[in-house]
Parts: C-alpha cells; sequence; structure tokens
C-alpha cells in the first residue's frame, strides 16, 4: 500500500516528519517499507511563466526558441521541444537551480547555440501524468513568477506499508490515518464518508433491478444510478494524488472509483447503465462449462464456484475479478450505474487463483472486506462524481444484503492483559487505546466490554485479539524483558543427538568435510545406480508439484547428493576429495513417509600421505573401512560386515554393516558403470543408518580393571587358504586362546613364494593377561598349541614357526 | 716463586686455554700439554715424595685439586663441543609441513550455526524435538490455526507428496508432535529441514529452521522477549538488542517480528560514516517471527492437557541459513547446498 504522504496528512497531521511517522506506524504494527520521494525533490525555482513568443530555432526545426515572463523585469529566454507550445499560454517553468524528479538540478545550457534559461515542463516532468507530447498549458489568471506550488500538487513523500493480511482496513488512506491517530494521538478527521449527498434519501434508483443469487458470496450489493456524466479526464490534484499512490489515471469515472478505493479500500465498478441489457443485474454462481471472454480479450473458463454478474444478454464480468468490456465506461457514457459489493473473501481468493487474475481489487476482496464498507466507499464516489463529473444521482441506493449483524460485544478483563504480556498497562490505558482504535468501550475497570467496529469485526472476536490490539499501541518496547518460569525444564541432547554430533565431529576430526545436498534428486539416478526394477530403494517419495524434474523425487539414500558433489568438486578442479552428510533419506510409505537419520561417506581420489612418504592413499574399501571403525569405535560398539552385492557397488568389494544381528548399512566401493556415471575413479563409500544403530549404542561406559599383572605378548604367523576370510582365522584365534587373551592385533598380510601359490600368510600379535596372577611362559605356550589345533581343523591353517 | 703458587698459575693458565679451545682437536692438544706425561704438573706431582714431610701434603692436595679442575674443565668442554656438533649434523628444514599431513575436516557452516543456536537453548532449559520432514497437512497447517483457504496452503507455496502429506514448510508439527506426547509445562526447539518451492539467492526450495516453543503457567510475552534476548546475546554478541515489533502469523496471538541490533556498525554507520551494508543503514536485522501461541492452536491439542485458560506459551521461529548468512557474510544461500568444498571448507576451522 503506497500512501501519499499530503493525502494522509488530510486526514491525521502528527507533528512528526514521514520517516519519523513511518517508524512510529512500523512499532505500532503498519510495517513502513519505505519512503520515498514522488516528483521533484523541492518547490524551490519552479514558477509559473507566460509564454511571450515562441519562434522557431534558427539551427533545429523541431525547437523552438521562446521569451517567457517568470515574474522578472527581464523575460527568460527558453528552448522548448513541445510542438504545441505558443505565445500567449499560462505554462509550469522550471529555472535553473531547479531540482528535477530524477534528481538532476537544472541548469542554464545552451542546446543548439541558444542559451536556454530553464524548461517548460510536460506533466510527467512534475509527475503529474504520463503525457510527455507536449506542454502542460495551464489555466490564465495566474501571475507569472507565482509560485508554482501553490498552483499545482509539486512532489510528495510517498510510505510504502506492508499490510498484513488480516488488517484490509489498512489497505486504505483513511485506514491508515486511523492507525496514526492511535499510534500517535493527533487529530482524526472525519471521514470523507461523512457528508453523503444522498443520505435518507428515497427512491428506486431509476428502477435498476439486481438480484442476488447467491448471497453466501456476496453477502452485499449496493448500487446508484447517475446521470448527465460528461466523461473527461480527471483534475490534477485527483491525478496526482493516483500517481503518487500508484495507479494510473484513465478517465475521471474510473479514476473516482480508484480514488474512493484509495481512500476507503473498497474497490467500485462503473458501469455504462446504457449498455447493461434490460437495465437489471443478476449475481449468480457460474454454470458448469460456462466461459467469458475478458476485458483483455481472454475466454476464460468458469466453474460453479465462481460468481459472474450477467445482464438480460448474459455474462459481462467476473464478480471482484474483472469487469466485461460489454458494459464498459467510455467516451459516450452518460449514465453510470456505480457499484460497491461486498463478496466472500475465501471464494475470490480461489476463483483468482484458479483463473490466474489478480487485480487491486480481488486482491482486496480476498482478504475478507466488512459490508459497512460499501456505504462508505459509494458516498465518496456520490460526491466526486457530483463534483467533477458534472453527474447527478437519482434518489436511492440498491442494497441487497445490507450491513449485516453488528458485532459483537467482547469481555475483557485489563488484569489479562498483564497476564499475558507480563506488562503493567492501568485500565485506564486499556480503555484509551481501544476508544482510539473506534473500539467501543463499556463496563468497569475490572471487566472492560469492547465492541470492535465493522472494519474490525473478523480479525477482533477474542479478548486476545483485544490484548494485542493494547500491546501494539502501548508499546512492545516497553515490556521488560524476562525468562519463564521453566518448570520441570531440564535442557539436554537426547542419546540419539548426542551420538550423532559426535559420529559427525569423529570424520571431521578425521579431515573429512561434511556437505548438505539437497533432499531432492532427479528420478533417472536410480536407473544410474543400477537398481533392478524391484529394489526396495525404487520405493520413492515423489512430489506432485516439483520445481523441476531433476528435483520430484526425495532422495533415498544420501549418494544422490554425495555423488553429485564429488562430481563437482573434480569437475572443478579437486584431485582428490573426502566428504560425509548426516541428513535424512526417505523411502515411501503407508502413511507419510519412512524416513530415517542416515550418515554416509564418499572417497576418491588418490593422493601422497606425505611429502616424505611415496605411500599413496587410495580411496578404496579399506579406507572407507578404517572410517567406520573410528566412527564405530566412537560409537562404542562392535561391528562385523558380511559380504552382500549390491547393484551400485562393485560385486567383489562390498558388505553389509551388522551390529548385534541388526543390519545397519552398506560399505563397498562403487561399481565401475555407476563411477563413470558421475564421472569419478575409484571411488568407496559407507552409508549408515543412525536411527538404527543409536538405540545399540552404549548410553554410559562403566569402569572396567584393567588389571595390575603384566601382559606376555605372543606373535602369530598363520598360514591359511587365500580366500578364507581373516575375520574367521582371528575369531578361531580367539575362541582358542583362552579367557586370558587380551587383544589380537592383525599386524601384517603377505603371499608368496614363502607361503605357496593359494595359501596366504596372516601375522597377528596377541596379548595375554590374567587378572590374578602373572602368567607363565608354559601356560602361554600352551595356548598356542591349543590355538594350533583348532585353525587345523576348524580353518585348516598352519602356524608357521 | 713457591710450588703452590706455581700449581695455581698453570691451573689458571690451563682453564683459561680450554675455555677459549674451539675444536675437538685443539682440546686433545691442551689436554696433553697441561696432563700429558711430559707436562709440567704431572711433573710436580711425580716429586713430591721427594719433598720435605712438611709441604708433601699441601702440595700434594693443591696438585692433585688443580688436576682435578683441569679434568672437569676439559670434560665441560668436550660435551660443549659435542652438543654444538650434534646440533650442526641434526639441523633440518623447520619450514617444511608436518607429516604425516593431518587434513582438517569440518561439520557443516549449516550444521555448526544449528548447533550453536541448539546449545544456547539447551543451557535455557529446552529440549531438542524432532519428526519427520514428509508431513500431514493436518498438522503442518489445520493444527496451527491455518485456514483452509491460506495462501501459503496453495500448491505455489508447498510441496505436496498427495492431498493429506506435504513436505514441511516449517517445523511447527514438530511442536505439534511434541505437544500430542507431553503434557505442558513444556520447553522445546524443533531444528530441521523445511522446503517450500522458492529458487533464488535469497530463497532456496530447502532451507532449515529452529523453531521454539515454550508453554507453562504464566508464560508472557516479556518471557519472551527475555528469551529472545538471551538468544541474540549468546549468538550475536553481547551487546546486542532486541526490537519487537507488532506483526501478524496464523498461529499466534499478539504476533511480532524480532530484529537484532546490527553487529557490523554503529546505529547503521561504519566507523568511515557509510551506510552499513548488512542492516542497510537500519541499525537492525530482521531475525525472527515470533508470538504468544493462539488459543486456538492450543484448542487443537487440549485433549493433551493444553487449557488455554491455565497455560500461555510463546513460539518463535528462525531460518539457520539466514543467521549464518548474517554472521558470515554469505552472499547467497544456494552456496550452502552446492557441495563446493572451496566454499565449505572456508569454515572449517573455527
Ligand atoms: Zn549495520
Amino acid at each position: 500500500m503506497e500512501v501519499p504522504v499530503s493525502w494522509l496528512r488530510e486526514y491525521c497531521d502528527p507533528a512528526l516528519d514521514s520517516d519519523q511517522l513511518s517508524e512510529r506506524l512500523t512499532m505500532t504494527g503498519t510495517k513502513a517499507e519505505r519512503v520515498f520521494r514522488w516528483g521533484p525533490p523541492s518547490a524551490e525555482k519552479y514558477v509559473v511563466g507566460r509564454v511571450l513568443t515562441a519562434d522557431r530555432h534558427p539551427n533545429a526545426d523541431r525547437l523552438k526558441v521562446c521569451t517567457v515572463d517568470v515574474g522578472d523585469a527581464q523575460a527568460s529566454t527558453i528552448v522548448c521541444g513541445a510542438p504545441n507550445v505558443a505565445g500567449g499560454q499560462t505554462v509550469a517553468v522550471a529555472r535553473p537551480g531547479a531540482q528535477l524528479a530524477d534528481g538532476r538540478v537544472l541548469e542554464a545550457a545552451k542546446l543548439r547555440g541558444i542559451l536556454s534559461e530553464g524548461m517548460i515542463l510536460a506533466e510527467d516532468e512534475l509527475a503529474l501524468g504520463q503525457d510527455h507530447t507536449g506542454t502542460m498549458v495551464l489555466a490564465d489568471g495566474v501571475a507569472p513568477g507565482t509560485a508554482l506550488g501553490e498552483v499545482l500538487p509539486l512532489g510528495d513523500d510517498v510510505i510504502e506499508f506492508e499490510i498484513t493480511p488480516n488488517r484490509p482496513d489498512c489497505l486504505s488512506i483513511y485506514g491508515i490515518a486511523r492507525e496514526a491517530h492511535a499510534a500517535t494521538g493527533a487529530a482524526l478527521a472525519a471521514p470523507p464518508w461523512a457528508d453523503d449527498p444522498l443520505a435518507g434519501a428515497d427512491g428506486d434508483a431509476g428502477g435498476v433491478r439486481i438480484s442476488v443469487d447467491c448471497p453466501d458470496l456476496c453477502p452485499r450489493f449496493t448500487a446508484r444510478v447517475f446521470e448527465g456524466v460528461t466523461l473527461g479526464p480527471s483534475p490534477i490534484w485527483l491525478r496526482a494524488r493516483l500517481l503518487a499512490a500508484g495507479m494510473r489515471p484513465i478517465s475521471n469515472v474510473v479514476d473516482i472509483t480508484n480514488y474512493a478505493m484509495l481512500l476507503t479500500g473498497q474497490p467500485l465498478h462503473a458501469f455504462d447503465l446504457d449498455k447493461v441489457a434490460g437495465g437489471r443485474l443478476t449475481i449468480r454462481r457460474a454454470r458448469a462449462g460456462e466461459s467469458l471472454e475478458t476485458l483483455d480479450g481472454q475466454t476464460r473458463e468458469l466453474d460453479p464456484e465462481m460468481v459472474v454478474i450477467e445482464d438480460g444478454d448474459g455474462p459481462t464480468s467476473i464478480a471482484a475479478i474483472m469487469g466485461g468490456a460489454r458494459s464498459e465506461v467510455g467516451e459516450s457514457t452518460t449514465r453510470v450505474l456505480l457499484e460497491a459489493a461486498n463478496w466472500n473473501g475465501a471464494n475470490i481468493q480461489r476463483s483468482a487463483l484458479r483463473l490466474g487474475l489478480r487485480s487491486e481489487a480481488s486482491a482486496r476482496f480476498e482478504k475478507g472486506l466488512s459490508p459497512g464498507q460499501t456505504a462508505e466507499a459509494m458516498a465518496v464516489a456520490t460526491k466526486l462524481l457530483i463534483e467533477l463529473a458534472g453527474a447527478s444521482v437519482l434518489p436511492g441506493t440498491i442494497d441487497v444484503g445490507g450491513p449485516g449483524l453488528p458485532p459483537a460485544a467482547i469481555e475483557l478483563r485489563p488484569q489479562h492483559v498483564n497476564e499475558l504480556l507480563g506488562s503493567d498497562i492501568a485500565p485506564s490505558r486499556c480503555r484509551g487505546i481501544l476508544a482510539a482504535l473506534e473500539f467501543a468501550v463499556d463496563g468497569d475497570d475490572e471487566r472492560l466490554l469492547v465492541t470492535p467496529p465493522h472494519f474490525r469485526a473478523r480479525d477482533v472476536t477474542r479478548p486476545v485479539d483485544l490484548i494485542e490490539e493494547v500491546a501494539r499501541i502501548d508499546g512492545l518496547d516497553r515490556l521488560p524483558a524476562t525468562l519463564p518460569p521453566r518448570n520441570g525444564a531440564t535442557g539436554r541432547l537426547t542419546h540419539a543427538q548426542g551420538l550423532t554430533r559426535r559420529l559427525e565431529d569423529a570424520l571431521g576430526a578425521r579431515g573429512l568435510s561434511e556437505i548438505a545436498g539437497w533432499s531432492f534428486t532427479d528420478p533417472a539416478i536410480l536407473d544410474r545406480l543400477r537398481l533392478a526394477a524391484d529394489d526396495p530403494m525404487r520405493n520413492v517419495v515423489a512430489i506432485e508439484n516439483p520445481l523441476s524434474q531433476s528435483l520430484s523425487i526425495m532422495r533415498p539414500t544420501l549418494l544422490s547428493s554425495l555423488l553429485d558433489a564429488a562430481k563437482l568438486n573434480l569437475a572443478r578442479g579437486a584431485q582428490a576429495l573426502q566428504i560425509f552428510e548426516s541428513a535424512s533419506v526417505y523411502r515411501a510409505a503407508a502413511s507419510l513417509a519412512d524416513e530415517h537419520h542416515g550418515l554416509g561417506i564418499l572417497l576418491v581420489g588418490d593422493s601422497r600421505a606425505s611429502w616424505r612418504s611415496r605411500e599413496i592413499a587410495c580411496s578404496d574399501f579399506y579406507a572407507a573401512k578404517a572410517l567406520l571403525e573410528a566412527v564405530m569405535a566412537v560409537a562404542g560398539v562392535a561391528f562385523t560386515l558380511k559380504r552382500e552385492e549390491r547393484a551400485f557397488l562393485h560385486p567383489g568389494r562390498a558388505a553389509s554393516i551388522h551390529v548385534d544381528g541388526t543390519r545397519l548399512g552398506i560399505i563397498g566401493e562403487l561399481h565401475p558403470q555407476v563411477a563413470a556415471s558421475w564421472e569419478l575413479p575409484q571411488t568407496a563409500v559407507w552409508l549408515l543408518n543412525l536411527d538404527a544403530l543409536a538405540p545399540l549404542a552404549p548410553q554410559t561406559v562403566t569402569y572396567a580393571s584393567f588389571g595390575s599383572f603384566p601382559a606376555l605378548r605372543e606373535d602369530l604367523a598363520i598360514v591359511v587358504a587365500a580366500e578364507r576370510p581373516a575375520a574367521e582365522v582371528i575369531a578361531t584365534v580367539r575362541a582358542a586362546a583362552g579367557p586370558e587373551l587380551e587383544s589380537v592385533e592383525l599386524f601384517d598380510v603377505f603371499t608368496g613364494d614363502q607361503v605357496g601359490p593359494g595359501r596366504v600368510s596372516l601375522a597377528l600379535h596377541l596379548e595375554f593377561r590374567a587378572g590374578d596372577r602373572t602368567l607363565t611362559a608354559q601356560e602361554v605356550a600352551d595356548r598356542r598349541q591349543a590355538i594350533a589345533k583348532a585353525l587345523a581343523s576348524n580353518v585348516g591353517g598352519e602356524l608357521r614357526a | 716463586m713457591s710450588a703452590s703458587d706455581r700449581i695455581s698459575e698453570v691451573q689458571d693458565e690451563a682453564v683459561a686455554a680450554i675455555e677459549a679451545a674451539d675444536d675437538p682437536e685443539a682440546l686433545e692438544r691442551l689436554r696433553i700439554q697441561y696432563l700429558g706425561r711430559k707436562a709440567e704438573l704431572p711433573q710436580l706431582l711425580r716429586t713430591i715424595p721427594q719433598l720435605e714431610p712438611a709441604e708433601r701434603a699441601a702440595i700434594g692436595a693443591a696438585g692433585n685439586a688443580a688436576r682435578g679442575q683441569i679434568e672437569r674443565a676439559l670434560e665441560l668442554k668436550e660435551a660443549d663441543l659435542a652438543a654444538g656438533e650434534i646440533a650442526a649434523d641434526d639441523a633440518i628444514d623447520v619450514s617444511l609441513p608436518g607429516a604425516p599431513s593431518l587434513p582438517v575436516g569440518h561439520v557443516h557452516l549449516i550444521t555448526q550455526t544449528r548447533r550453536d543456536i541448539e546449545d544456547v537453548f539447551l543451557g535455557l532449559g529446552f529440549q531438542v524435538a524432532e519428526g519427520p520432514e514428509v508431513e500431514l497437512v493436518e498438522y503442518t497447517f489445520d493444527a496451527l490455526n491455518t485456514d483452509v483457504t491460506h495462501p501459503s496452503r496453495a500448491r505455489t507455496d508447498t510441496f505436496y507428496i498427495d492431498d493429506d502429506t506435504v513436505l514441511r514448510v516449517h517445523t511447527s508439527p514438530v511442536q505439534v508432535r511434541a505437544m500430542i506426547a507431553q503434557p505442558p509445562p513444556i520447553y522445546v526447539i524443533a531444528p530441521g529441514r523445511v522446503y517450500r518451492p522458492d529458487n533464488d539467492a535469497t530463497h532456496t526450495p530447502q532451507f532449515h529452521q529452529v523453531e521454539g516453543l515454550a508453554v507453562d503457567e504464566g508464560v508472557t510475552l516479556a518471557d519472551l522477549k527475555g528469551t529472545l534476548l538471551a538468544f541474540a546475546r549468546a549468538i550475536f554478541g553481547p551487546d546486542r538488542d532486541v526490537l519487537l515489533r507488532p506483526h501478524f502469523f496464523p498461529f499466534t496471538e499478539p504476533s511480532v517480528e524480532v530484529d537484532v541490533s546490527c553487529f557490523n556498525c554503529d546505529a547503521g554507520y561504519m566507523r568511515d560514516g557509510s551506510r552499513c551494508p548488512l542492516c542497510k543503514g537500519s541499525g537492525w536485522l530482521e531475525v525472527l517471527g515470533a508470538g504468544m501461541v493462539d488459543p486456538n492452536v492450543f484448542d487443537y491439542v487440549r485433549e493433551y492437557g493444553y487449557d488455554p485458560d491455565k497455560v500461555t506459551g510463546f513460539a518463535f521461529g528462525m531460518g539457520v541459513e539466514r543467521i549464518a548468512m548474517l554472521r558470515h557474510g554469505v552472499p547467497d544461500l544456494r552456496l550452502y547446498f552446492d557441495g563446493d568444498l572451496r566454499f565449505l571448507r572456508q569454515f572449517g576451522a573455527r
């Protein structure tokens, strides 16, 4: 809502400049987005001039050299490009030093060799119209040299307000004036509809008939009839206000409807009554399949939730949204049927959305106006049509539906105000604030009976709504800053939340960068991941109204964003990458979605371990597994891997991750085809379900004695078949080594001539310790024997000396 | 010159020469010069038995002491020279990088910021609640007093999975779920990912919110102000102030928008007198929306113990991306989700 400040000050004129006023209104809930200047920044150096002579410029066909009396002893020479400039005209002149609307300062300058001491102005140069084709000719009888500001509105401050959807009453100059009154205490002038020229006059409004078939969608429809209307341009002051408020002047009749709308908040519509077939209007729901050609020449398909206005020849307009060409006012119009109606806001909103048509009027109606506003706008427009369009109004106002029930009184305990706000506002202050907002206040200090004005009946229905009114006008800056009682409050993270943080930090501490990818992905990734038709990962959550096809499903795996990020960074020059993501993944479910919090890593690219090492850190299965071991150690759980093939993983280098018999995720190197699809070299990943892991991770750690007797160390070299998993060998060793085995560490793996073809040697480092004695060498030697026996019988292994 | 004077003279001369020696060879020559078989002091010591018994003890003691002093001086100097040689032989280029290198990883800037916010409210006694991102229309809108005709429900403003299911547009449904799960008093924040169909430099179709809810007996708007003041100071610095401006939200009444005083300037202006680019010269940063829980919201969960005549509450919501943007000067929100490590790594070491 753009409010020309001079217009606002006509109704409420606080002793504040435009910036201060906008700040005060912002602090009381009418938020000023910006304050800007419309038209010239200052009226200085703008004067009325009289053209004495206007002759052709000797050096330019299209320019004229004028002598202009600007009130000085000597006339000024002004070069002018307007074709209509002529001697004898009274014109608007900007003299050297004037600040133009675009901010420039006018200077005397030579134009094609002749010094021009100013500018003869066109309408648009004063922001009084769009006309740039010719000089604006003023009425005669004003002395040359008179300040132009005395004759014309010369520039204005405009405040642009953001009006919240609950306050359509503030989409009006007078509505803002009411707020300014309540917020500043400055007097509020009588409303512009106070002196309705037709007040109380009975009549049949020229016999025009209106019927409303759908009162639920059209609670009130009012109309008046005007005769002897002379269509023409509006006076400058009216055009200046419309332009400053952001509306285009069209003709006096249309401008008056717009002016009344801006002033009162209620849209109006003017019909050419001679073009209303049968002199009657019917307001009804559209019929299924009905269509209508609107003003913009388009044919609109209607449905029975939409409301049309029809005359004797059929529908002429879509109610509250767009008028029809058939009964539009034009140059030949002499009789006007003026309509001000109230519509069901939700219905208008839906219709406007369905039709893709939004107008200044529908934007107001869809917020739900008060039926009382129709009479206000009608009174303002009636007065102006009589004054500015030479119209006479026929007696009688058609009013179908009436103003509706008066708002009910609301009981408000002033004590309740302070209980909810934590404030100390006196009952008298509550009364004063509510009264300033035009609420009727009755009752005593214990219990106020408050009746909202008609224009607030929709948004103020409960005590809490009244408390908000008191709070915002009293000033939220006056509230103390206290803390809530916090009965029974304990601020702590849950075990799962704490674990998630620890695991994220563990990966960060090991050099991985966390990414936050898109939850959305492209359904094409399902094929790129080589998923079979029946793969459960294809059971995705699809968005009905996605931004694009490539963002149309919710990712069923973190791989989508990890792979996209890897591709992007490699394309932008990265050599190697270690990234992780900690976020939700989604699968379709009977209700909502099957969501879990996933933790996934991706390693790609090779890098030297350091400048002094030839060793290469590669992004392979074992590199990923080392990070899995770190994370699981931080979680405090022991895990096992089981070989498992997944379509997107290398078939020989993939496994599922298990803790206590629960499958928690997968680990592996990317299938070469999948890697190629994202243009990646060897890439390793793992994906964990943290929701499943959290309950398996210990919440607390209890002290365990580590014993005071010395450990005995024993190294074993075990030769087994190469395909025998090391984990089985270690499990066999553990089982046979007895309770004193404290730890097993695999420290070397080698193959070659010494161990024979198809065989592998695993070197293990064992530590034995007893809690109650020092172990003897003999005891450990016995264990070694037992281990050798178990290896031979269980895994076909032998101990090397 | 007496024998004892000569002994002390030899000792002084030897110690001085040893201290002046600057390589092991010189030191070895001095050892032979002063303690070798033919040197003066050993020769003198060898003549002691021939001395008068009265002199023998004194000269013997002085001579042995002198030899001891010279030997110690030789030892010390030898160690000195040896130490110098270690340093010289084993010098390294201290300017080479550490090895093996330990890459600095990090959690995402959004994660860091979200945790910072969580920690403030944990300290104030709030718990962290979570809920699904694919959420019921009912919990997303109906339970929050959002009218069926409210534009935020339109398919232009909300991603739909089906007519009853949406991608949550805010984390408010988590608050509804928390109230269904727990009677008052309740103090929770709901951080999480939310979705709206916008895509430009200041709006991404996914972003993160932290919403908060406090319901208890006697919770006031002043309590909301104090809570958000504590938050603003913890996140933006101890000198921050908050400004509550009246606003409108369907789920709160009264509703406010909350500005935090700009940490980048002095009342809108920089030291050099130019307008602050962060707050555009206003001195205030729009940070969050808040208000007192609307009684209609309590009506929805009344059966779970939320009687609007007995309890009151406040709620607030803020964007994590916006707070990170303000704190770190991030110009385009899409940078958060691109995954470009040249952006993400900037916030690795804090
Ligand atoms: Zn600033």
